[in-house]
């Protein structure tokens, strides 16, 4: 059984449709990437699984159950995080209060403490800024947070929107580096992209989508061998 | 901050502020702040409030000139501060000398004789111009070198300088709570004159004050660091030993206010009341709510049917009606959150007006007049009464509404640290984030508009019973408006803050009755000053702090944030 199955969802903006029929697997342990331009409809598709957007039609299933049932906040519960684009921190709390709020809804205090060792592990820098007000760090450090936010729910999946906008290079390599990490340590990750080239090198699978729809499905190995997507997302000729 | 720019000095700058204290002055002048103020004497015979709404233009100027150019050397600056103070006065000379022969006052009326005879200081025309221009050019000067002087200095001298102006303000109000035996008697005959402070009195507050303050300056951060070295046990037991010593001085507060005065705590004290119920959906949870006055209406006009007064239906005692007021707050709270689950910002803040306005024209509606009484009101509400004691007197009243307050603070201190203050405030800074964090958006905003609900109905309810009778238009729009501002003056978000807010805004207006007339006037002017120059109010929680502070690299005091997840 798959972690995620997204099967034929139509999602709208009031009457602007933006997702014409999506679907999708992820299976448990994968990074699989969605790339595509923007509005292509990337971050609906996102929004629609975390239960933010509920779709007009079509059914997303999270290890065979449907989550039409469940509102945006139990989805959470049901170990789905979602890292928003833009970051989205709570710009006026504390890195450390930040981080508390990701794991809002869990009462274990043991297990809190535990991932909260594991982010600061995973992101040192958050460490040192613990104390400093989440509105005042660097960008990087802005997506370091919001990452680690969403792992202090302790997700099974994690929904990672467009974490490299905005990020130096270097910095790019680095934090895709840490997806790894995690993923190695049990978190599926669905990864949205406009970098396709970063995504296509640490997702195993891949899915290309233009307004609305799905173009291609493929391995990344594939998708990055495909003369289309070199054409129009590695700006290869 | 803004005032940390420093530009290179400038006479186009100085003459621009001349002119804006000059357009101040006049115009203060001609709406009559002046001359209305002009009897309210701080220091007896000498200086009024009118001197400073008069004077305030050009000292204030002459300190915003100085610390614009704080780099520009002490002597240009001291000049700049004169001619800022020189311009200020200008066309209040040339009022002087037109306002008899274009006889002014035909349409100007605050233009009086007695206002020409202030501006002149009793001197004649000539003699009088020549005393104010000195004396507006003096204060300019005075303004401008109050920046340059050393903070070890100018602290204290603020200070000392507010405690004078305060003191002599309330002077009247202080007299009154004095008392007429003996020694007090004395002493307030050595310190106040017939109007505000006497010289001596003044003198004496000043230097008490600057002594105090240059204490503190000393020797506070010491006495800070040695409460901070004690023991975490000893620090608490410090901390409820203030509280405790806070709580006990409240319950003997009525023996030294005496009537009046504690009336005007006990209205101080129903705002401060709503004050916290409008602070958890505004400052804690960040909805705008305009038609916060609903519930008080709601809350009022339910302790007036349940209880024996004229419409009452039901005859209960005031304890027992009042739970059924605050639930009647609460429910209506949580009918009108329905419709505004889906809205934010603007659009919240609209609905939730025209909320306010629908109860309010309903009570006063002919249609349900039979049941409510219409604009005739609910007459012959019975007094709260304690073991067969009814508590007429104010005196009585206040330990109800300190109940009140103390238990409102007590919920609203214990949430705010909760799971569900964390709540409002994820829900404030980013409704979608915080959906997907896990918090249940429709519970959260529920709980919010509820206890806000429920605050502003026992209030309602106190406030009925105190009065006896309610008007419905006792439940306009203007009410939500003041206890909106007095969270936004006393800091937005903060427990303290509300306090001081509502007394600020509910407390000194009924103190200073010349303000009446200039009351909105005030509210617009103080919080267009608040937001320039203090914008996260009186007494700011430690969030809105930090936001405020968030440009600046300056660290934050230690061991204050300890999340939960850590402990």
């Amino acid at each position: 059984m798959p972690m995620l199955e997204v099967d034929n969802i139509h999602t709208y903006y009031g009457n602007i449709q933006a997702l014409k029929g999506i679907s999708l697997t992820v299976e448990e342990g994968e990074i699989v990437t969605l790339i595509g331009a923007n509005g292509a409809g990337k971050s609906t598709t996102l929004w629609t699984i975390a239960g933010l957007l509920k779709p007009r039609q079509g059914k997303v299933f999270l290890e065979g159950e449907d989550l039409a049932g469940y509102k945006a906040h139990e989805i959470v519960y049901k170990g789905v995080a979602l890292v928003p684009e833009g970051r989205r921190i709570f710009a006026k709390l504390t890195v450390a209060e930040n981080l508390d709020m990701g794991a809002y809804h869990r009462s274990d205090r043991a297990g809190i403490a535990e991932d909260l060792e594991r982010a600061f592990t995973l992101f040192p820098r958050l460490k040192e800024r613990r104390s400093q007000v989440a509105g005042t760090l660097s960008g990087g450090e802005q997506q370091m947070l919001s990452t680690a936010r969403a792992l202090m729910a302790r997700p099974r999946l994690m929904l990672l929107d467009e974490p490299s906008m905005g990020l130096a290079p270097v910095l790019v390599e680095n934090f895709f580096e840490t997806i790894q990490e995690i993923n190695r340590d049990g978190t599926t990750i669905l990864l949205v992209e406009q970098n396709a080239h970063m995504a296509l090198q640490v997702a195993q699978r891949g899915y290309v989508l233009e307004t609305g729809a799905i173009m291609l499905s493929d391995t990344a190995d594939g998708l990055r061998q495909n003369p289309m997507v070199q054409k129009a997302y590695l700006g290869m000729e | 901050m803004t005032m940390e720019t420093e530009t290179r000095f400038n006479w186009g700058e100085i003459v621009r502020l001349g002119l804006l204290a000059a357009v101040i002055a006049l115009s203060l002048n001609l709406i009559g702040l002046v001359g209305t103020f002009a009897g309210r004497d701080i220091i007896g015979g000498m200086v009024s409030v009118g001197h400073v709404f008069l004077f305030g233009a050009a000292l204030g100027c002459g300190y915003i000139a100085a610390q614009r150019f704080s780099g520009g050397g002490a002597g240009n600056t001291l000049l700049g501060g004169l001619v800022i103070g020189l311009l200020s006065s200008l066309p209040l000379v040339v009022l002087v000398l037109i306002a008899e022969p274009l006889n002014l006052r035909q349409f100007m009326p605050y233009v009086s004789p007695a206002l020409l005879e202030m501006l002149t200081f009793g001197q004649g025309q000539a003699l009088g111009s020549l005393i104010l221009i000195v004396v507006a050019s003096v204060l300019g000067l005075i303004g401008a070198g109050i920046p340059l002087l050393p903070s070890r200095v100018r602290q204290p001298l603020i200070w000392g300088l507010a405690a004078v102006f305060l003191i002599g303000l309330l002077a009247e109000v202080i007299i009154l709570a004095w008392g007429n035996q003996g020694l007090g008697l004395a002493i307030r005959r050595f310190v106040f004159a017939a109007r505000g402070l006497s010289i001596l009195g003044a003198s004496l507050v000043f230097l008490i004050v600057v002594g105090l303050s240059a204490w503190w300056n000393s020797r506070g951060e010491g006495i800070k660091a040695r409460v901070n070295a004690l023991p975490p046990e000893r620090q608490r037991n410090l901390r409820w030993g203030g509280i405790g010593l806070g709580i006990l001085l409240l319950l003997f507060l009525p023996m030294f206010l005496r009537t009046y005065l504690t009336e005007v705590i006990d209205n101080v004290g129903l705002f401060i009341l709503m004050g916290l119920g409008l602070n958890i959906v505004v400052g804690f949870a960040g909805m705008l709510n305009l038609g916060y006055v609903a519930f008080f209406a709601i809350g009022a006009y339910t302790m007036a049917l349940l209880t024996p007064s004229e419409y009452g239906v039901a005859g209960l005692s005031f304890w027992t009606a009042l739970p059924f007021s605050v639930l009647a707050a609460v429910l209506m709270g949580l009918i009108l959150v329905i419709p505004v689950l889906k809205m934010r910002g603007d659009y919240l803040a609209i609905v939730t007006l025209g909320f306010g306005e629908i109860i309010r024209i309903l009570v006063l509606s002919d249609f349900l007049a039979p049941w409510i009484g219409g604009a005739q009101g609910i007459l012959k509400i019975p007094n709260v009464s304690v073991a067969g004691m009814e508590l007429v007197k104010p005196e009585h009243l206040y330990y109800v509404i300190l109940a009140g307050c103390l238990l409102a603070l007590f919920v609203s201190w214990r949430l705010r640290d909760a799971r569900l203050g964390r709540q409002w405030r994820a829900l404030r800074e980013d409704e979608d984030v915080a959906e997907a964090m896990g918090i249940n958006l429709v519970k959260t905003k529920l709980l919010a508009f509820a206890i806000g609900a429920a605050f502003a109905g026992m209030s309602g309810a106190i406030f009925a019973s105190k009065l006896g009778s309610i008007f419905p238009h006792s439940f306009n729009l203007m009410v939500s408006i003041n206890v909106l501002c007095l969270i936004i003056v006393g800091g937005i978000g903060s427990l303290p803050g509300v306090v001081v807010g509502a007394l600020f805004l509910v407390g000194l207006p009924e103190l200073l009755r010349e303000f009446a007339e200039y009351r909105m006037l005030m509210y617009g002017a103080l919080l267009i000053v608040m937001m320039v120059a203090r914008p996260e109010g009186l007494w700011p929680s430690e969030v809105m702090k930090r936001e405020l502070r968030a440009g600046s690299e300056e660290p934050l005091p230690a061991g204050f944030v300890v999340s939960s997840a850590e402990r």
